[in-house]
């Protein structure tokens, strides 16, 4: 005669058999386990540091989502005194400031690279890649210095000028020239990111095998045929390089709040002053008075947030897929 | 025929070289770039500076006045700041060389990648929510927390990078020998990768001591000397940000001196990585 284990003893059983330690770690070392767990908790803090800003924002800005919702993006009036709050003069100069940017940065930033990987000599390339590593290691706030008292002047003197009597009969380049405004800080994002873009194009470049630009000259192609075969092949890594460079042109602070004007307005010329998330944020948060209007730019953090992170995370999957993982992302 | 692909051959070449010249040109517009700023900072700041200068307090307009309190309060800071996200960098890092092989690590790397990509303003919201907000004042210890914050994504994948360089025969051999995986990593893997961990932990020094956006709101800024973790503290950044938006002559000068001094510390750290690490890349 046999009896069925009841469900509770095969429970206690299996639990009296489970060994805790070998199941923390493989060797069945207490030391091991102890020592796993603890670097893992560092890891898992990474996680729960994203969870926690994205909780912590978000719940921080509830006043002002519970009373704009949706068309906080698209209110064209920022009013503190009156108690408007709209967002779309601040998306409209982030993403122009941020196109600008692009507009002068992609085509000289893949310039470098591809001289850095494909043209310059081992022995220039080396040093030369580092000088231009440095231009990232300039931190925000003295871009925004350098812009005031010397990119600025500079282009109203000397750019801008020519630059309305060429093209003044377009909208874009319309209005007084101050100076100070879209233009100024699409220039001094476009100084900012070029760093950043040529870093992240070189490991992508260098990543494409040797074979490809071997087989390439085999056929007696010049070496800017090969380099077209090179960037062919390095193109989605290309890709999320400029989509990086776009989102620290977006999330950039410093330098585009000393040039850019600051002034909540749209205006189609980019000789005007205008306003970007980030710079409201840095310009209005200590003097926010009132929860409503602290709340509204705390909602702007948490936009630029999602944004932000969207971005970077659509170009990380990018380079990852021509890097395989392995490029030295940290440095951008 | 022989003439057409002469032709051909002869306009594939010039094509050649005008990308040569402008790809170089690229390059030297670059370094053109950096030259202009990091001389006209010598310039400009090399007038102010003075041994009064780097010790004294701000003073109205007029009166002199240095940045001493500001440059205690960045060493403050960053010191702060390594001290958190230092050893959570560095223990993540580990955890992802040595045990980093399944879906989460995979999850961590993604997110340590994404994170440095956040803006910093971003952070200081954050940091600001967290700690400022319930604490009711502005605090070196939120700046230092915003700060860290920072450092911990850098810190972890270059840990991680200098980790995989350590030959895995080293791992092998120490594991034959009967020693627990954590000897091994903290024995010998630990100790080979140190120089390596130690410099990507300088430049993300050098990174975050150039902040400005997440320190407005959180570390805020002070006119006299401060070393209380819970009191607003004076950092160069927020200082140069300041004076260059002020009206004031004089406040300009003293804006371009501390940014050299900001410079000149940032310039030292990169440049002595790239020295001591020249054999690795």
């Amino acid at each position: 005669m046999t009896t069925q284990p009841s469900p509770a003893s095969e429970y206690g059983a299996r639990l009296r058999a489970w060994d805790w330690r070998r199941a923390l770690s493989p060797t069945g070392n207490f030391g091991d386990a102890l020592f796993r767990a603890s670097l893992f908790c560092c890891a898992l803090l990474l996680v729960v540091l994203v969870g926690a800003m994205f909780v912590e924002i978000g719940s921080s800005a509830r006043l002002s989502l519970a009373r704009f919702g949706f068309p906080f993006l698209t209110g064209r009036t920022w009013n503190p005194i009156q108690g408007e709050f709209g967002a779309l003069p601040f998306i409209y100069g982030t993403v122009v400031s941020s196109l600008l940017a692009l507009l002068i940065a992609v085509p000289v930033s893949l310039g470098i690279a591809v001289f850095l990987v494909e043209q310059a000599p081992r022995r220039l390339s080396r040093p030369l890649g580092f000088v231009i590593e440095l231009l990232a290691a300039i931190p925000s706030v003295v871009y925004g210095l350098w812009g005031i008292f010397v990119l600025a002047p500079t282009l109203r003197e000397h750019v801008e000028p020519p630059l309305q009597r060429a093209f003044g009969w377009l909208p874009f380049f319309h209005g007084t020239i101050t100076g100070i405004g879209l233009f100024t800080g699409g220039c001094i994002l476009a100084i900012m990111v070029t760093p950043i873009i040529t870093a992240v194009v070189r490991d992508v470049l260098a990543a494409v095998p040797v074979s490809q630009r071997e087989a390439a000259l085999a056929l007696g192609a010049t070496k800017w045929e090969t380099t077209r075969i090179v960037l062919a092949n390095g193109a989605p890594g290309i890709a999320g390089a400029i989509i990086l460079g776009l989102g620290r042109a977006v999330g950039e602070t410093m330098a585009v709040t000393m040039v850019i004007g600051n002034r909540p307005e749209i205006s189609a010329s980019v000789f005007e002053p205008s306003y970007t998330i980030a710079s409201v944020i840095a310009n209005e948060f200590t003097e926010a008075t009132g929860d409503l209007y602290l709340s509204a730019l705390i909602e702007l953090g948490l936009v630029l947030f999602l944004v932000t992170f969207i971005i970077n995370g659509a170009a990380r999957l990018l380079v990852w897929s021509v890097t395989r993982g392995t490029s030295g992302i940290a440095r951008a | 025929m022989t003439s057409k692909q002469d032709i051909s051959r002869v306009g594939r070449r010039a094509v050649n070289t005008l990308i040569r010249t402008l790809t170089a040109a690229c390059a030297f517009l670059g370094v053109a770039v950096l030259l202009l700023i990091l001389g006209y900072i010598a310039w400009r700041g090399v007038s102010s500076l003075s041994l009064q200068f780097l010790t004294d307090t701000p003073k109205p307009v007029g009166e002199g006045g240095g940045i001493g309190n500001a440059i205690l309060g960045t060493l403050i800071l960053l010191a702060l700041a390594s001290v958190i996200g230092l050893p959570v960098g560095i223990a993540a890092g580990v955890y992802l060389a040595e045990f980093g092989r399944g879906w989460f690590a995979g999850v961590v790397r993604f997110i340590s990648d994404t994170l440095t990509g956040i803006p910093s303003i971003v952070t200081g919201v954050f940091v600001y929510t967290l700690i400022v907000l319930p604490m009711r004042q502005f605090s070196a210890l939120a700046g230092g927390v915003a700060l860290a914050v920072i450092m911990i994504p850098i810190v972890t994948r270059t840990t991680e990078e200098m980790l995989r360089l350590v030959p895995t025969s080293l791992r092998e051999g120490a594991l034959a020998l009967g020693a627990p995986q954590w000897r091994v990593t903290t024995g010998v893997i630990l100790p080979a990768a140190a120089s390596g961990i130690a410099t990507g932990a300088m430049l993300a020094v050098a990174r975050v001591s150039g902040e400005t956006a997440p320190l407005l709101f959180t570390a805020f800024g002070s006119r006299f000397f401060n070393v209380y973790l819970d009191q607003p503290m004076a950092s160069l950044t927020v200082q140069i940000f300041n004076y260059a938006i002020s009206p004031y002559d004089e406040w300009h000068a003293q804006a371009w001196a501390a940014t050299l001094v900001l410079m000149t510390l940032i310039l030292v750290i990169n440049v002595a990585v790239r020295f001591f690490t020249r054999k690795k890349f």
